[in-house]
């Protein structure tokens, strides 16, 4: 079997592939990086997003021999070495952005990915770019919210709570 | 999935050599279309050869006609981000499928594949781009050739997407909610020349331009030119999500839609 390298989280990660091995299952099964996760394994869901390349993508939908030699970023890379949350997470813990955290992982990595492109969305944008994340238990305001007050916004007149 | 392997050639002509090499092996563009249809086992390669790596087929330019040119390997978010020479290319580019799917999803890709209801084909058709493959260039018109098939033969590359930049132009899709592929999607451009109009979602034989309504704009482009023609059910695509006829009421409401967008 060939074998990929790339950097994950800032460090460097290899292991033998098939040709069908997703990235997704490259994460979770060789590097145990289960906190990328696999909803619908159609990609629709957006459980599985991560970084590549400084990208949001579908790691269900895209090889792990097509990562090689990039830079991905996983949820386990997103909070400081300490612990310390990033802006992000803090601000889905502040606003209840989840409530059984299965989709947060996916959810997470989008937003960081839409803060970088556009660092103080509308609540039209957040929605918009959100479309390919789906949440079955919060209705997404107050993940929405979450996305809002990461990016510095007052979000006390938004609705829902 | 059935087992392959997979290939990531960095040159087009390693690329070609790849397929050539069995009628088994098939390319592999952004695969946001070819993953899930493996995963389906619908698909059964020997060897997928991925063009993801090859850097001459990327980015986007301007030839010496004013045509915007993009590299079959450029993914939907690069034109969005980069096609502001033809803003109603680069609106389609960013509202096909999610941001994710959009970084990965590539114009070579959705050409080669030409599903019934896929956007790109409706904007390749209504400006009449032509497609350029490692052996020729397919002018538009010649290029589709029906649900899922085109011209291309077998172990042939799109190479480059070739656009001449219209007066005005919008695209008008009116999405199927849980997929958000067009239902029926309607691409209006206006040439000095004349207009030209292509409809995507709607017809059980793919893309195709909707010609009495061409010819009713050219002479006058604007969405009352259009109102009284009407298109038959008939060869039209049904199935739970609406009927032939529903959809071929769409396609003169969203052609009205984009005549009016396009300004």
């Amino acid at each position: 079997m060939p074998q990929v390298n790339m950097t994950v989280n800032g460090k460097p990660a290899s292991g033998d592939v098939e040709g069908r091995t997703l990235l997704v299952e490259f994460l979770r099964e060789t590097l145990d990086l289960t906190g990328t996760h696999v909803g619908c394994d159609t990609s629709q869901c957006g459980a599985c997003v991560v970084h590549v390349d400084g990208k949001a993508v579908k790691a269900c939908t895209m090889f792990a021999a097509e990562a090689d030699g990039a830079e991905v970023l996983t949820i386990e890379g997103v909070a400081a070495p300490d612990g310390t949350l990033d802006p992000v997470q803090e601000a889905f813990h502040q606003h209840h952005g989840l409530q059984c955290g299965f989709c947060t992982p996916g959810m997470v990595m989008s937003a960081k990915a839409l803060l970088a492109e556009n660092p103080t969305p509308t609540e039209a944008e957040v929605r918009d770019y959100l479309e390919g994340n789906i949440c079955r238990c919060t209705g997404y305001h107050n993940i929405v919210k979450a996305i809002m007050a990461a990016s510095g916004q007052d979000v006390s007149k938004i609705a829902a709570e | 999935m059935y087992a392959f392997d997979i290939e990531r050639p960095t040159t087009l002509a390693d690329a070609v050599k790849l397929l050539a090499a069995s009628d088994e092996n098939q390319a592999l563009g952004g695969g946001q279309t070819l993953i899930p249809t493996l995963k389906q086992r619908l698909a059964m390669p020997e060897v997928l050869v991925s063009l993801t790596a090859i850097d001459e087929i990327k980015g986007i330019s301007e030839d010496d006609e004013g045509r915007l040119c993009i590299g079959a390997a450029t993914t939907h978010a690069e034109v969005a981000a980069g096609a502001g020479k033809y803003p109603a290319l680069a609106a389609l580019a960013g509202n096909i499928g999610d941001p994710a799917v959009r970084n990965r999803g590539t114009i070579g890709g959705s050409l080669a594949n030409n599903d019934p209801s896929a956007c790109y084909p409706a904007a390749a058709l209504g400006s009449g781009a032509i497609i350029v493959t490692n052996t020729r260039e397919i002018a538009a018109d010649d290029y589709f050739e029906g649900m899922f098939a085109t011209v291309l033969d077998e172990g042939e590359i799109i190479t480059e997407v070739k656009f001449p930049v219209p007066e005005k132009a919008a695209y008008m899709k009116f999405e199927q909610p849980a997929s958000r592929f067009a239902l029926v999607g309607a691409f209006v451009a206006k040439y000095a020349d004349g207009v030209r109009v292509a409809v995507t979602g709607a017809s059980e034989e793919g893309v195709f331009r909707w010609s009495e309504a061409e010819a009713a704009l050219g002479s006058n482009f604007s969405p009352d030119a259009i109102e009284r023609l009407s298109l038959s059910g008939d060869g039209m695509i049904s199935d739970l999500h609406g009927s032939g006829e529903y959809r071929a009421h769409l396609v003169g409401v969203m052609t009205k839609r984009a005549v009016a967008a396009a300004g």
